[in-house]
C-alpha cells in the first residue's frame, strides 16, 4: 500500500479501525509497566519523592510541543497542498496538545511550590508554555467560531506556522536567559545527567504518553471525518428539501 | 512506598493528569457515539453524500 492511499478518508478510516485496538492494548501495557516503575523508582537525593511528578510533567511537556509541530507540518499540507486530511489532522491535533500542555502547566506548578518555594514565576521556560497553551486556545477559537470550516481551517494553519516560532523559545529558553527551570538533563550531546534508575521510568512513560497522543489522535480525527460527512450530508438533505 | 513529606502535592499532579485524560478519551468516545448516531440517521433517512451518489 502506497503511503498516498493514507490520503483517502475512507481507506484511513479503514485503516484507523484495523489500528486503534492494538494501538490502545500497547498503550495500556507501556502505561502499567511505566506507572509501576515510576511509583517505585528510588526518591531522588534532593528533591525527595517530588521527583515523581517528573514522569508526568516531563513528557507532557514534550507532548505539548509535539502537538504543535505536528499542528505546524499539517498546516503546510493546508495551506500548499490544501489537502482536507491536513486539516483533519492539524485540527485533531489541537485539543490534545492543549491538554499536555495544561498538565505540564499544572503539574509543573505542584512541583515547583515544595521544590522552588513557589507555584509560579514570570520565567522564560514557564512563560514561553504558558505562550503555547494560549496559541493552542487561539487555534482552538478558530476552528470553533469560525462560520465557514476552510476559512477556519487556513486562518488556523497561518496561527500554526506562526506558533511553530515558540517552539525553539521553549527549547531554549534554559540556555538562551537565566531561568530557575534547569537546564536540559534527558536530550544532551554529552548524555542524560538523570540516573538511569529515574530515567529508564522517565522514557517508558514517555513512550506510554506519546502512544496515547497517537492513540487519540487517530481517533480525534476519525471523530472529526464522520463530523465532515455528517455536515456534507445535511447539505445535500437541504439542497433537496429546497429543490 | 513513602511519598514524604510533599505528599498531596504529588498525588494533586497525578489526579489532575488523571482527571485531563480521562476527561479527554470520555469526549472522544461520546463524540464518536453522537457522530455515528447522527449518520445512522440521516442514513436511515435515505441521505447519502455526493461521492456515493457519484461512485
Amino acid at each position: 500500500m502506497a503511503v498516498i492511499d493514507l490520503a483517502n478518508p475512507t481507506r484511513f478510516l479503514r485503516i484507523v479501525d484495523r489500528v486503534l485496538p492494538w494501538l490502545i492494548a500497547a498503550t495500556v501495557v507501556l502505561f502499567a509497566v511505566g506507572l509501576y516503575r515510576a511509583l517505585n523508582a528510588p526518591d531522588d537525593y534532593q528533591q525527595g519523592a517530588t521527583v515523581k511528578i517528573m514522569f508526568l510533567h516531563v513528557p507532557a511537556a514534550w507532548l505539548g510541543m509535539f502537538g504543535w509541530a505536528l499542528m505546524s507540518i499539517a498546516a503546510l499540507g493546508t495551506l500548499v497542498w490544501r489537502h482536507p486530511l491536513a486539516d483533519v489532522a492539524g485540527k485533531a491535533a489541537a485539543p490534545i496538545g492543549a491538554a499536555f500542555t495544561f498538565i505540564c502547566l499544572v503539574t509543573g506548578s505542584l512541583w515547583g511550590r515544595p521544590t522552588w518555594g513557589t507555584y509560579w514565576v514570570w520565567d522564560a521556560r514557564l512563560t514561553s508554555m504558558l505562550v503555547l497553551l494560549l496559541l493552542y486556545l487561539g487555534v482552538l477559537a478558530l476552528y470553533w467560531t469560525a462560520e465557514e470550516p476552510g476559512r477556519g481551517a487556513r486562518a488556523a494553519a497561518i496561527l500554526s506556522l506562526v506558533g511553530a516560532v515558540n517552539l525553539p523559545i521553549i527549547k531554549f529558553s534554559v540556555d538562551w536567559w537565566n531561568t530557575l527551570h534547569q537546564p536540559a538533563s534527558v536530550f544532551r550531546l554529552s548524555g542524560s545527567t538523570i540516573d538511569p534508575s529515574l530515567l529508564t521510568p522517565l522514557l517508558i512513560m514517555a513512550l506510554a504518553f506519546t502512544f496515547l497522543f497517537v492513540t487519540l489522535h487517530l481517533a480525534v480525527m476519525r471523530n472529526e471525518i464522520l463530523r465532515r460527512r455528517v455536515r456534507s450530508m445535511r447539505l445535500m438533505q437541504a439542497q433537496e428539501v429546497r429543490a | 512506598m513513602s511519598l514524604g513529606p510533599h505528599a498531596d502535592f504529588i498525588v494533586a499532579a497525578y489526579a489532575v493528569t488523571l482527571f485531563v485524560v480521562a476527561a479527554l478519551i470520555a469526549w472522544v468516545l461520546l463524540d464518536y457515539a453522537a457522530q455515528r448516531r447522527v449518520l445512522g440517521n440521516l442514513e436511515g433517512l435515505g441521505v447519502t453524500r455526493r461521492s456515493q451518489r457519484e461512485g
